[in-house]
């Protein structure tokens, strides 16, 4: 079979701090790591592939420094990476995103599983994805935890819903965003996997590789625009109480009942 | 760009016959494609007797002004309306009335005949209503179907999904495969030069906030986060209009099946995202047994235990119970946040509660920040304590 991983190189955005003047994010001395979600679903594709023999993918869209994210994922254990990279692609919106991805995905060919995170920790719009399936034709398994069979032309899966969960069929080839389980534990490379990896192909792909024109990509062919970013505001009034437990015990009373939760 | 399955084409030539741009001909039997001729209006793709035939889309640049009426995706699971569905319906009507605009629910399900009244109640002046059996469970391909089939026939102006597990898969479903542009987990929705929806949303894990337009495609498409949007007071007896669409899918298209539902969460305690006073315990709990000195104070307040991350992770707490970016927006009127330090993708889900209380024992955590009542102690003294005082008060 032939799996491709859909990976992106994301700010660590617990370390990511805002200029509250500019409404700009601080980039300086913030570390770039491989989106958690789309670890995690290089790690399903890993499972996966303990069972069946298939060959993965890992496949990337962004500026030349995303390779270190694709040779991480080539030294976890994808067999091959390609960075797509292009001028024409920055400021892409969800949509140009996901039909970038799906052009390569096309170009790649016979893929039998595409794996995502369900979203990425930067945007956090959970769309790529969905999007992506879309211009494949694909049918698609958002919220996926876990693959529990894959068959010649099915998978059966365990996806979250806001109820609980449901296991879940779907035909083959299907796309999968995976959702990290609070169990997951990233495999940490040792010097050998690293090693390895440097062996394995990381293709550089651009514009060209995939088809279409410049209208297509980037801002231009984005339907979304952001107009404005800036610090969300805080309500910065906190009446601090700094005393021994007793009193203030005897202040969070008196605030509860000044503000009518208690009598 | 059209695609044809190779698998799939049986070089029957009825998309040939079909095309009236003379964009395909056969080749050794294969329907192949002119981009140069080819406009993409998809009349092949309904053609085709074997379903080979796709479109990679591009955006839809809209006549804007055809596009007319505030729609929101009435979700509903066994017959009941999301909780979220009410607050974009209040949300909606002002959208609507600025603009001059229906207001419309769009239901898909199955024997839902009942709901409409439900949704007039809040506000809908139209529903748009297809029922059926496929319906009866979601699937991405059933309803995706059918409301794309409802916006290419009825050209609604803007378009609300509530930022759920199925809202979140449905949207951009939709919104690919029509081409339209669409902004994900908004938290603000306005209108702006008299025409324009103007979209905010929390971006990198809350620390910053975008505004975002959709000019030129429509409808305007948004995904908007539960329990941020207030619900609005029920009309009894308020009337609709009513629209019912008859819509088939054949059951054979829809490529994913649900071999069992598997309901969690705790028995008998209110969900943290319906709940009016929350107690919500951090890693400075320490353990899970820990958790009894926050619950004795939910018992007297009649509140409900919520958490952070770790406390998940740690495996302490069950996931439905986590607040923030990962977990549920919460808009208690009082939360109560101990031994929590206050993570931006903590806070982006607490941010509309009415009040905060946090109880930390480091003064520069920055929960601080955010709440009205800011205690710096150790919850393992103040809480028992806290705890006896609100059960004196109760007797
Ligand atoms: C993509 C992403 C999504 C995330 N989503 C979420 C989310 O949805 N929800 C979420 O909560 N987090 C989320 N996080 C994690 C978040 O960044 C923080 O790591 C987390 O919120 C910290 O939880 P905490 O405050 O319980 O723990 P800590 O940060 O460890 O804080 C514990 C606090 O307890 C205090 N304390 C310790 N002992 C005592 C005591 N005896 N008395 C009083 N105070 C005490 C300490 O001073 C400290 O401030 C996310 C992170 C990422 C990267
Ligand atoms: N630039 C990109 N390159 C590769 N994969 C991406 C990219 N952007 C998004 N994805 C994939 O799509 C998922 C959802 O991303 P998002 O819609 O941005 O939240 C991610 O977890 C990735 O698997």
């Amino acid at each position: 079979m032939k799996f491709v991983v859909c990976v992106k190189q994301v700010p660590d955005t617990t370390e990511v701090e805002v200029n509250k003047e500019t409404g700009t994010i601080i980039r300086e001395g913030v570390p770039s790591i491989l989106n958690p979600f789309d670890e995690f679903a290089l790690n399903v594709a890993l499972k996966v592939k303990e069972k069946v023999d298939a060959h993965i993918v890992a496949l990337s869209m962004g500026p030349p420094q995303a390779e270190q994210a694709l040779k991480k994922c080539l030294a976890i254990g994808a067999d091959e990476a390609i960075l797509l990279s292009d001028r024409a692609f920055a400021g892409s919106d969800t949509w140009v995103t996901s039909l970038v991805l799906a052009r390569a995905v096309r170009k790649i060919g016979d893929a039998d599983i595409i794996f995502c995170g369900q979203q990425a920790i930067d945007g956090d719009t959970a769309q790529v994805g969905p999007e992506m399936a879309q211009h494949l034709g694909l049918p698609q398994v958002t919220y996926m935890e876990e693959v529990e069979e894959v068959g010649k032309s099915n998978v059966i899966c365990r996806k979250e819903t806001d109820e609980g969960y449901v296991r879940i069929k779907c035909k083959l080839p299907a796309l999968l965003a995976c959702l990290a389980t609070s169990d997951f534990e990233p495999r940490i490379p040792n010097i050998r996997d690293i090693f390895r990896a440097k062996k394995k192909p990381l293709h550089q792909w651009n514009m060209g590789d995939i088809g279409g024109g410049l209208e297509e990509y980037g801002l231009e062919g984005s339907a979304t625009q952001v107009i404005k970013s800036y610090a969300p505001s805080e309500r910065g009034d906190c009446v601090m109480v700094d005393e021994p437990p007793e009193a203030a015990v005897k202040k969070i009373l008196e605030f509860l009942s000044d503000q009518g939760v208690i009598g | 760009m059209i695609v044809v399955d190779g698998d799939k084409c049986t070089g029957c030539g009825v998309c040939v016959k079909a095309c009236s741009f003379d964009a395909l001909e056969l080749v050794e039997k294969l329907a192949v494609f002119d981009d140069g001729k080819c406009t993409y209006c998809g009349v092949c793709i309904s053609a085709c007797p074997t379903d080979a035939i796709d479109m990679e889309r591009k955006p839809q640049t809209a006549d804007v002004s055809a596009y007319k009426g505030i729609w929101v995706f009435a979700e509903q699971n066994g017959g009941k309306l999301k909780n979220v569905v009410f607050e974009l319906l209040g949300k909606g009507k002002e959208i609507a009335e600025e603009l001059g605009e229906e207001l419309c629910a769009v239901l898909v399900g199955n024997k839902v005949e009942y709901l409409p009244k439900v949704l007039a109640s809040y506000g809908a002046d139209k529903v748009y209503m297809i029922d059926g059996e496929v319906f009866e469970n979601y699937s991405t391909d059933g309803y995706k179907s059918a409301i794309s089939m409802l916006i290419t026939k009825h050209k609604p102006n803007i378009l609300l999904f509530g930022a759920t597990h199925v809202g979140r898969d449905l949207a951009p479903t939709v919104a690919a495969h029509l081409g339209l542009g669409l902004t994900a987990d908004c938290t603000g929705l306005s209108i702006v030069e008299d025409k324009y929806l103007l979209q905010t949303r929390p971006a990198f894990g809350g620390n910053l906030m975008a505004d975002i337009l959709t000019p030129d495609t429509r409808p305007q498409m948004a995904t908007v986060r539960p329990n941020v949007m207030k619900r609005p007071e029920p009309e009894e007896g308020r009337e609709c209009k009513l629209v019912k669409e008859d819509f088939q899918i054949n059951p054979r298209n829809i490529r994913t099946e649900i071999l069992e539902v598997i309901t969690g969460g705790v028995e008998g305690e209110k969900p943290v995202e319906e709940a009016d006073i929350i107690i919500s315990g951090g890693r400075g709990v320490g353990a899970p047994e820990n958790f009894d000195m926050l619950k004795a104070v939910a018992r007297s307040l009649k509140g409900t235990i919520g958490c952070s991350r770790p406390v998940v992770e740690l495996g302490w707490m069950p996931k439905s119970r986590q607040v923030g970016q990962s977990g549920k927006t919460v808009s208690p009127t009082l939360y109560m946040a101990c031994g929590i330090s206050g993570a931006i993708q903590h806070r982006v889900g607490i941010r509309n509660s009415d009040i905060i209380i946090a109880i930390n024992k480091d003064r520069e955590a920055p929960i601080f920040e955010l709440a009205n009542l800011g205690v710096i102690g150790d919850i393992f003294k103040i809480l028992p304590l806290l705890a006896s005082e609100l059960e004196k008060k109760s007797e």
